[in-house]
């Protein structure tokens, strides 16, 4: 068998394969080259070593927007996750209506990142035009709504991971605690919490990457404005790239850069999993 | 799970949250019907006999978009993108489990690798080697999303693969069957819950994905739904409001409806790629 499915492999790994080195491989390798290089097409460029890479922090704005990147990934990690998890956990209790509750908060995700971001335009600057004020106003603006927008599309969906894992818990375990005279909030903290650990970590690490990688609805909600000061990184290297005549290989190096932060928090993940299921 | 005490309390508080929760949709809904110029003046208001313009805004939208033919071609684009992916994947996730020598381990990495990398890595580039290769039209994307998606599609069917026991293909190869007829025949029939779940979260993808067509495709002939809206806002100083409300309205419904249509199937979808991811 594993003679003949050797014969085979070309079949069974060559459309796959022949598409990776096309889409993937072969770019990737190009732009981590190209990242040492100055070039305007890819063709033309030039090796400056570690040049890019030395502008890139003295780069203000790309500073600027490593923060702010930062920031907004911290704060709608932690809204996110405490909210879906609350809301999870009141509709995994028998009332009427749980599942219809259930479609309406993860129905957002299905939307696209620039339909949101055109939706959530309408909204804001109806809200802010009450005091003449509009979502390009400042950073800060920009900020609290993007924060908005995203913790609008995401709760759902953590939602629905959230309640997967408190299903799993088996009833008998809660039972137990109750006899022994639990209250509910020893009950949450000290059996249901423990228990959906594994939900939260993967949970906790989507939503870093989600805010970290967020793009499509930065651009069109204020799409950098006011003076690319509420650029997330994402667009902050597309303008990079875009934007500036003679700076793609800084965009470049910018991109490697951000590609060292995502998979750094994927590499903890990883560590923070297998560590946990060691002692599990 | 457990009983609530007042469960009429929260069933109405609930209730409450979901009309808030789907209050910008509608809002969207109820000014793709008012004229643009009440639209930034007064989002609040509902329509008005003065205000009131019937399907004028959607006939614009889709007049100054192209809207169905970016229907059109987001549905080539994401149909055929995901059924090549979860076509080509499944097989190759297969052989890489069975065979499981260098080859298929240093394959099977390069996809995690892939799963980890973000677009802006090699955005440049692939819209530079797309050109190249006259990849720009939404046949071509196919293959540069089997490349570029191949990741989380192997991931998910190699953790299926090795939970399908091998005495299974052991008795096919008995009964005569080759790889590709043991595959096809005894295999793939057992993945399906993982093709499920793969083809969710692909289409998921593919339908809202903007930037990587933005950037390979040929603008001049092909606009997918995320690009025509994006379109829309142009250069032209002000954008025309109306339309982009019926555009937006235009644009949810197909995902309604797709929502609607296998909500279970999503849900579980998304559940079963987040354990393993």
């Amino acid at each position: 068998m594993r003679k003949s499915l050797r014969n085979w492999g070309w079949l069974f790994t060559g459309p796959t394969l022949a598409a990776f080195m096309i889409g993937f491989v072969i770019p990737f390798v190009m732009g981590v080259y190209l990242s040492f290089t100055k070039f305007t097409t890819v063709t033309r460029a030039s090796w400056v070593g570690l040049e890019n890479y030395r502008r890139i922090f003295g780069d203000g704005v790309f500073l600027h927007s490593l923060w702010y990147t930062a920031a907004f990934t911290v704060v709608t990690t932690v809204i996110i996750n405490v909210a879906a998890f609350a809301v999870a956990y009141m509709l995994v209790k028998t009332f009427r209506g749980t599942n219809l509750f259930r479609s309406v908060f993860f129905m957002p995700n299905l939307i696209g990142g620039i339909v949101l971001g055109y939706i959530w335009l309408l909204l804001l600057n109806g809200l802010l035009g009450l005091w003449a004020r509009s979502i390009t106003f400042s950073e800060t603006y920009g900020f609290w709504g993007m924060v908005a927008l995203l913790c609008w599309q995401q709760i759902g969906y953590m939602m629905v991971i959230y309640i997967a894992g408190l299903q799993s818990i088996p009833g008998d375990v809660l039972e137990a605690a109750q006899v022994d005279g639990a209250s509910n909030r020893t009950i949450l903290w000290q059996v249901i919490v423990p228990l959906v650990m594994p939900s939260i970590t993967v949970c906790t690490f989507l939503t870093l990457t989600n805010g970290f990688k967020m793009f499509d609805q930065n651009l069109a909600l204020t799409n950098g404005a006011p003076s690319r000061l509420s650029e997330l990184l994402a667009l902050n290297i597309y303008n990079t790239f875009y934007g500036r005549p003679g700076f793609e290989g800084v965009g470049q190096a910018k991109a490697v850069v951000f590609l060292l932060i995502v998979a750094s928090i994927a590499l903890l993940q990883n560590w923070f999993t297998r560590s946990r299921e060691s002692k599990a | 799970m457990t009983e609530t005490r007042r469960p009429w309390f929260w069933t109405g508080f609930f209730a409450l949250v979901s009309l808030a929760y789907l209050y910008p949709i509608a809002l969207v809904v109820i000014n793709s019907f008012k004229d643009k110029v009440f639209i930034s003046s007064n989002p609040f208001s509902l329509p008005t006999a003065e205000t009131f313009v019937g399907w004028d805004n959607y006939i614009r939208g889709v007049q100054q978009t192209g809207f169905f033919a970016s229907f059109g071609w987001s549905l080539v684009i994401t149909i055929g993108s995901a059924a090549l992916i979860l076509l080509c994947t499944s097989m190759c996730a297969w052989w890489i489990v069975r065979m499981d020598n260098t080859f298929a381990r240093t394959l099977y990495t390069s996809f995690l690798f892939n799963l980890v990398v973000p677009f802006q890595m090699v955005m440049f580039t692939l819209s530079w080697f797309t050109d190249a290769l006259r990849l720009g039209t939404p046949f071509g994307l196919w293959i540069i999303y089997l490349g570029f998606g191949a990741g989380l599609a192997v991931f998910i069917f190699t953790g299926f693969v090795t939970s399908i026991p091998v005495e299974l293909e052991e008795a096919a190869v008995m009964d005569g069957c080759g790889p590709v007829q043991t595959f096809f025949r005894v295999i793939l029939p057992v993945m399906k819950p993982a093709v499920i779940t793969v083809g969710i979260l692909e289409v998921m993808w593919l339908w809202n994905d903007y930037l990587l067509p933005y950037l390979t495709l040929d603008l001049k002939r092909y606009k997918t739904i995320p690009i025509a809206v994006q379109y829309l806002k142009g250069g032209y100083g002000s954008v025309d409001m109306g339309a982009m409300m019926g555009v937006l309205v235009l644009a949810m419904i197909p995902v309604i409806v797709f929502y609607l249509a296998c909500q279970r199937h999503i849900i579980r979808g998304v559940v079963a790629g987040a354990v393993k991811g």
